[in-house]
């Protein structure tokens, strides 16, 4: 279990994140959602190692995470797949695939069949370079490269970002076809509606504070979440 | 079944290049001294293809922008320098500041030396590179170049006379034994630079330099990665300026000013920056067209008249027009990124019959 408590970090004089709890549960799909700059990416780059927390305490089955370098992060189990994807652009998606098992040493042929099972339409394009596949496949890319690390927990941050509804539709099959096989997921996202339906738990970020938590179902027929984040009437 | 095929057909390919180079060199090496112009670009041709595929590890692999070569080679020159000069000879080489004692007796193989020169070259890269590497694009070329200027004078400080024979430099250098010898360790060393560029190593470089961020988030250590590109790509610019001395037969700091690194940063842009071939070519085309234009340099009369502009220097405007023209048409290099295959190859010929 992953559990985050009492975490605060500082850009320069900014507060972006102030005094965030909360536990995402092994096997469960757990989403922060928020509007623009209220510290959900902050919040999932504290935890990889990416950004410094000021205070608090992020913990992995019981172990400290913070003062870690991020290879050790990921070695010890958490992935993030980045917001607007960032694949290698150069490098085919095989390439794409093998750097993210960069902190392994094994057999990779047994994942990469898992990640082909997942994404029959990166197997087709192994040999194509990332740069030149849809929005749609990179976004599967990042995901197939992030699961390579072998995570115990995938965060992801704004999967849905600038793609089109019918994919976005497809990425959230995915996620939770993921989540099955037992991966834990946190998940960012600006796409409420989406997340919400998909989650076991669910956390409203707002200016860098955590200010209503439920299960997924709960927060979806929640009047005020419904009016600031589903377009829906008060 | 087919794929094994193709593979025997380039492999084999490969070997019949690999011997028709061989059997070149054999005949140049022959009567060396007829050939000795042709070995002489060969040789210098291949020290700074070393060089150059070290610099586009670093700049072209890594992305990291840095201009050390020459401080590099400087390093390597004076320590293969000394280390291969007849033990008997030192005396007369510095006769001016005395050879320093405990250095005055060792004396080491070539290939020994070169390894001893590398090694230096490495700790010293990663001994800069930890406040250095933390700098990005422009002010780590500043930086790296800095560098640079500060170790070639170090080697020509009176004060280290008795070690680098400060402005005399060194000279009797034992050159080469045979054309084979200074072909065969600059390919040693291409071979493996590409090994590695090939290995996961190679890829996290090419993440760093794509995409930092996404590349820290698949758990690359940024820093030792941009450290270990900088010591591997620094160890081979060394070996380079140590080839360099044996080359000439002797080593001075002026050599390797400024303008050298300027030379070979050509040889990778023109050849394509992340190519390795592209880093080979770019160094034969170089050196070698800088000499085949020499025709340029004398005076022509047809009858009394004089051809015009053909005059000593009048080499080097042309060489620097073809060079124009070349970035002009092909910005991305000769080769882009792309690596020499035989599929390629015989691609570009299939190309050209389609087209006809």
């Amino acid at each position: 279990m992953l559990k985050i408590s009492h975490l605060h970090v500082n850009y320069g004089g900014i507060k972006a994140v102030r005094d965030v709890s909360f536990d995402v549960p092994d096997g469960e799909i757990c989403t922060l959602i928020g509007s623009n700059g209220a510290g959900k990416s902050t919040t999932l780059r504290t935890i990889i190692g990416l950004e410094k927390a000021a205070s608090g305490s992020i913990t992995l089955d019981g172990s400290e995470l913070i003062g870690l370098q991020t290879n050790q992060i990921v070695t010890n189990g958490i992935t993030l797949v980045p917001e607007g994807r960032h694949v290698f652009p150069d490098m085919t998606v095989l390439e794409n695939l093998k750097i993210g098992s960069y902190m392994r040493k094994e057999d990779l042929q047994e994942d990469l069949n898992w990640i082909y099972d997942l994404f029959p339409r990166l197997k087709e394009r192994s040999w194509q370079a990332a740069g030149t596949l849809s929005g749609g496949e990179q976004q599967m890319l990042a995901v197939g490269r992030a699961l390579m690390s072998k995570p115990k927990i995938l965060m992801m941050d704004e999967p849905s970002l600038g793609l089109a509804p019918i994919i976005v539709q497809g990425i959230f099959d995915i996620i939770k076809e993921i989540n099955k096989q037992g991966v834990t997921i946190l998940l960012i996202e600006q796409n409420a509606n989406m997340a919400l339906r998909i989650a076991h738990s669910a956390y409203v970020m707002e200016t860098g504070e955590l200010t209503l938590s439920g299960t997924g179902a709960e927060l979806l027929k929640n009047d005020a979440i419904k009016a600031a984040y589903l377009g829906g009437k008060k | 079944m087919q794929k094994n095929k193709k593979i025997s057909k380039n492999f084999i390919l490969t070997v019949i290049a690999i011997a028709v180079l061989i059997a070149i060199l054999g005949f140049l090496q022959a009567d060396s001294i007829n050939y000795s112009y042709a070995i002489t670009i060969i040789e210098r041709s291949c020290i700074y293809a070393v060089a150059a595929v070290s610099m586009n590890l670093m700049i072209g692999f890594a992305g990291q922008f840095s201009l050390g070569t020459a401080g590099f080679m400087c390093l390597g020159a004076y320590v293969a320098g000394i280390l291969t000069m007849p033990v008997e000879i030192r005396d007369q080489v510095y006769y001016l500041y005395g050879m320093a004692g405990w250095l005055h007796d060792i004396r080491l193989p070539l290939i020994a030396a070169l390894l001893v020169a590398g090694i230096i070259g490495a700790a010293l890269a990663a001994l800069v590179g930890w406040p250095v590497l933390r700098l990005k694009s422009d002010y780590l070329a500043i930086a790296t170049l800095g560098f640079s200027e500060i170790v070639r004078a170090i080697c020509g400080w009176d004060g280290l006379g008795s070690i680098t024979n400060a402005s005399y430099g060194l000279s009797n250098i034992p050159a080469f034994k045979n054309v084979f010898e200074a072909v065969g360790i600059c390919a040693a060393c291409i071979i493996v630079m590409l090994l590695m560029i090939h290995s996961s190593y190679g890829r996290a470089f090419r993440a760093i330099r794509d995409n930092d961020v996404a590349a820290e988030a698949m758990g690359i250590n940024l820093f030792h990665t941009k450290q270990l590109a900088f010591v591997v790509s620094s160890f081979f610019a060394t070996v380079s300026g140590g080839l360099l001395a044996v080359f000439l037969r002797s080593a001075t700091s002026s050599t390797f000013t400024v303008a050298l690194t300027y030379n070979i940063l050509l040889m990778v842009v023109l050849g394509g920056i992340g190519s390795v071939t592209g880093s080979v070519v770019g160094a034969f085309l170089i050196t070698g067209g800088q000499e085949w234009l020499r025709f340029l340099d004398q005076t022509y009369y047809i009858g009394n008249f004089q051809i015009p502009l053909l005059r000593t220097g009048f080499r080097m405007v042309v060489f620097s027009l073809l060079l124009m023209i070349v970035v002009l048409f092909w910005n991305r290099g000769l080769m882009g990124s792309k690596e020499f295959s035989w599929d390629g190859l015989f691609g570009i010929f299939k190309r050209r019959r389609k087209t006809k």
